[in-house]
């Protein structure tokens, strides 16, 4: 499996790992609520997540590359990937980080 | 006083060298190595810091850049290394932090990694059988970390399909060496 690197082109899958499903770059806030209690939201981040047979976004890390976090549009019944994002930009799409 | 022998990174009095077929591996240890990164939002500042060392603008992704031995590498977003002559660039780190200042984080890296150059005419061969790199397609000036014999390492390809530098982390040189050496033996 090839994975194109949105900097560095196409590179080998095993300089990769696999870290799962891409909305765990949403993380949110985690601390105990006025009740002690955690947050439904991040009961939900922490342990639900969709197991599509289909396309599905998901974090990969370049571990031996440039050690940067790719979200990848990865279709799970072919393999067939159709797009691939670095982390950080998808972040800050959204908003975040810097 | 201190009368300390200087080993190189296998522990040997003198640097690797050695021909195998048709390519040569040698060991170089008079380079010095500094890491540049840019802090937090200060990617700009940064790559003007690199210019301000290398006299030219900072490395693409994938890509290397030499000025008169002083070559710099995209090793990741915001960050590159630099490469110089022991002899005279010893301080490269100090130059790179007083070029960067807050803007920057600069390692010094020279006692962390050893430098194997790979040259010969299957050189592309050898790295074929080392890392998942496509060795052949790589321009001269191209430079990547990959990994080789599961240790991250970089390759910069100083002439096409003919002459690389591998930088392997100095304690992992005698593994390393050792899987460069077995590939060349197996191509000889």
């Amino acid at each position: 499996m090839i994975i194109n690197h949105p900097l560095l082109g196409p590179r080998d899958a095993a300089e990769f790992t696999y870290f799962g499903d891409a909305n765990l770059i949403h993380r949110p806030d985690g601390s105990p609520d006025t009740t002690g209690n955690t947050s439904a939201q991040f009961y939900t981040y922490q342990y639900l997540r969709d197991n599509p047979a289909g396309e599905h976004r998901e974090l990969w890390f370049h571990e031996g590359g440039d050690r940067s976090w790719l979200v990848v549009t990865r279709n799970t019944l072919t393999h067939d990937i159709s797009n691939v994002e670095l982390a950080s930009d998808v972040a800050r799409a959204e908003g975040r980080s810097t | 006083m201190h009368d300390l022998a200087p080993l190189t990174a296998l522990g040997a009095d003198a640097p690797l060298h050695e021909t195998i077929g048709a390519v040569t591996l040698t060991e170089q240890p008079d380079f010095a190595l500094a890491s540049l990164s840019a802090r937090r939002g200060c990617e700009k500042e940064a790559a003007i810091a690199l210019r301000k060392i290398i006299g030219h603008a900072a490395p693409a992704p994938g890509r290397s850049t030499n000025s008169q031995g002083l070559v710099a590498f995209w090793v990741g977003p915001a960050q590159w290394f630099v490469e110089a002559p022991y002899n005279s660039h010893e301080h490269i780190a100090d130059e790179l932090k007083a070029a960067g200042g807050d803007a920057v984080s600069v390692t010094e890296q020279t006692g962390g990694w050893a430098r194997f150059d790979l040259s010969g005419e299957t050189a592309t061969e050898v790295l074929a059988r080392l890392c998942p790199l496509d060795a052949p397609q790589m321009q001269s000036g191209a430079a990547t970390r990959t990994s080789i014999e599961h240790t991250g390492c970089f390759v910069i390809c100083r002439e096409a399909l003919r002459a690389f530098s591998i930088w392997v982390p100095r304690s992992s040189a005698g593994s390393v060496s050792h899987a460069i050496e077995t590939a060349m033996r197996s191509i000889a």
